[in-house]
């Protein structure tokens, strides 16, 4: 005879799976586990809180996240009146350009890091290892005299050739690494088949690898794209600023600008958090792949 | 004011679309004379190697190890705004880089500060930060690591910090600290207590600096931690359960041992970005403290608020040296092969 199906409470569903652990206990950790997500998510609602305020409310001492009087004026004040597009189509230009050259560089250098033994590989990887060590401020120095002297300060020439190579040594550990976990018979296959090495790996690694790739350009994209320093030294001119260094000056007088600040960093991070969200699963298995030497 | 018009666009493209077209053009450039001199002249076993390597090669050495050892040539000049070429003063010699190393150890750095009392703030950055994040990020790690309800929902809203773009984190808090509006400062004060002087009081501005930091960084290590505790085979601990050992036993004789291939990678790292953290002290330090300044901010205002280029080159390299002694005394104590895998590893393990 089937037993009757009983009707869970909520509590019941909320304890479900509570292997050993007594209810009391499981009500800790998600009390625990619920004020840290407040302390991590309070200040990034509050900067969205901030951008749908209207202006002569800015300066509330309200701990309130919607406002009573809930306005979009700050967006399209943004948008229409500052050069908030214009700082976005300089980063978006620059981060594109120098995310395609490091990609590209990377690619085929990974390749022959995985597939060849040569002489210099280990100094190499070496090499590449330590600079990742290297701080970006340790450069800034003489990356500025060299600019100054070779008349690339303030260009996007400039920006674009020193932001180029910054994420080529973590680029080439990632693909290095994903292209280890291919077996070489699939080459050895396509060269019998009458491509030549290059082909191969043209026609046949670089396709296979599209989700390293991926992982690859996003992580070039978001360093450059989330840079200040570089671009605080190389760019001074107001119609060269990329986002980063448009919200600092915005941000500059905190009064008057801050309902449209917290508007303009909300519309900056929100593609930004939405493409890691997607990304997140390839990220997953490129990385992890990747990590797994073979 | 300028505005995105339509020459300006024309202009960035066309300037970018040169740059990269200038890339390609060296980079088939130096493809076909290394094809011609290994492949045609010398018929090298590893010609194709070499070719596929040399863009990025090239490119490192002219934009990375060029700049290192231009710096290291700085510490040996004067040069400042004033004296920026030869004709304007500039000199080259031991003479100057004597100085200038002596400088950093004696001569004040900032207005008033001098190299060892910025060395310990920053050490004291470093200290408290990586200690707080691998502390608070173990912690959230092991109660996310075990089979409960809405546990996606925690690991999303925990990962917060970390998703969105540092800059504006950074920017966001630098408001949070305002004395009169700043949510910490409201919620002081309705509970009745004094509220603080973030900005002008140098404790609490180094506090508020902290504060920020754990909130960016604890979300990282707790990824990574989660990563390292989930790839624990869970028959360690039943098995160990069987033999009758405690919670407590259990951590400190199979997670910690079988993490730490992740965890030692992780907090190199971690000393490293903490140390040269730019940001967060850079803008929290609203009103240019002194005493928040670390090494990095210090290194930033010598060499583009006082324009004392050879100075600041020097210190560049002395900070350099300090990140690299710590690093090679912690390799060699945990006695931890840095191989190449483990630092995607470290920074990748993210599974489900």
């Amino acid at each position: 005879m089937k037993r009757p199906i009983k009707k869970r409470s909520f509590f019941r569903w909320f304890f479900y799976r509570a292997r050993g652990d007594s209810p009391a206990k499981r009500l800790i950790i998600h009390l625990i586990l619920v004020i840290f997500c407040i302390m991590a998510v309070y200040p990034v609602l509050r900067i969205f809180s901030v951008s749908i305020r209207p202006g002569n409310r800015l300066l509330s001492t309200s701990l309130k996240i919607i406002p009573e009087d809930t306005t979009f004026g700050n967006y399209t004040q943004v948008i229409l009146n500052r050069d908030f597009l214009l700082w976005l189509w300089n980063s978006l230009l620059i981060t594109t350009s120098t995310a395609t050259i490091g990609v590209t560089l990377a690619s085929t250098s990974a390749y022959a890091f995985s597939r060849w033994q040569f002489p210099g590989r280990k100094p190499g990887m070496i090499f590449l290892l330590a600079t990742q060590m290297i701080p970006a401020a340790m450069l800034m120095v003489p990356i500025y005299i060299i600019a100054i002297k070779l008349g690339l300060i303030n260009t996007w020439r400039g920006v674009v050739i020193a932001y180029s190579v910054s994420s080529v040594p973590f680029s080439i550990w990632i693909l290095k690494g994903y292209y280890d976990t291919i077996p070489h018979e699939l080459e050895q296959a396509a060269m019998i088949d009458g491509t030549s090495r290059l082909g191969a790996f043209y026609r046949v690694i670089l396709p296979l690898s599209t989700p390293a790739l991926a992982i690859a350009f996003l992580f070039n994209f978001t360093q450059v794209w989330n840079d200040f320093l570089i671009a605080r030294i190389m760019l001074q001119r107001a119609e060269l600023y990329t986002w980063p260094l448009g919200l600092q000056r915005m941000q500059h007088q905190w009064q008057t600008q801050w309902g449209e600040f917290s508007a303009a960093a909300l519309m900056v991070s929100v593609p930004v958090m939405i493409l890691f969200q997607l990304s997140s699963r390839w990220l997953i298995s490129g990385l992890t792949l990747g990590s797994v030497k073979g | 004011m300028q505005s995105l018009s339509p020459q300006l666009f024309a202009k960035s493209l066309g300037e970018v679309g040169t740059t990269i077209l200038f890339v390609l053009v060296a980079i088939i450039a130096i493809e076909f004379l290394l094809y011609y001199i290994l492949k045609v002249k010398l018929n090298h076993v590893y010609a194709l190697p070499f070719m596929l390597v040399a863009p990025a090669a090239i490119g490192l050495l002219l934009l990375v190890a060029y700049p290192i050892g231009y710096n290291a040539v700085l510490s040996f000049t004067n040069m400042s705004l004033r004296r920026f070429t030869v004709e304007r003063g500039l000199t080259y010699g031991i003479k100057n880089a004597v100085e200038n190393f002596v400088g950093v150890f004696t001569e004040p750095i900032l207005k008033q500060r001098h190299f060892f009392p910025i060395l310990f703030t920053t050490v004291l950055w470093t200290f408290i930060q990586v200690s707080s994040h691998v502390v608070l990020g173990m912690f959230l790690a092991i109660l996310l690591n075990r089979p409960m309800k809405l546990r996606g929902i925690y690991r999303t809203l925990l990962l917060f910090p970390w998703a969105i773009p540092q800059i504006i984190a950074v920017l966001a808090w630098r408001g949070e600290f305002n004395y009169e509006y700043g949510y910490p400062n409201v919620i002081l004060k309705s509970l009745g207590l004094e509220p603080i002087r973030w900005l002008s009081d140098p404790f609490w501005n180094f506090a508020a600096i902290n504060i920020t930091n754990i909130w960016l960084g604890v979300p990282f290590m707790t990824v990574v931690l989660l990563g390292g505790l989930q790839s624990i085979d869970r028959t360690y601990y039943e098995a160990s359960e069987i033999d009758g050992a405690g919670k407590i036993y259990q951590f400190s004789h199979i997670t910690l041992p079988l993490i730490q291939p992740v965890m030692t990678p992780a907090v190199i790292l971690g000393v490293i970005w903490t140390f040269n953290m730019f940001n967060i002290p850079f803008f929290i330090n609203q009103l240019e403290l002194e005493s928040s300044d670390i090494l990095v901010t210090a290194l930033f205002r010598a060499a583009f608020e006082y324009n004392r280029y050879g100075f600041a080159a020097a210190f560049a390299l002395v900070n350099f040296f300090i990140l690299l002694v710590f690093t090679l005394a912690y390799l060699k104590l945990t006695r931890f092969k840095f191989d190449v895998g483990t630092l995607v590893t470290a920074t990748g393990k993210k599974r489900r």
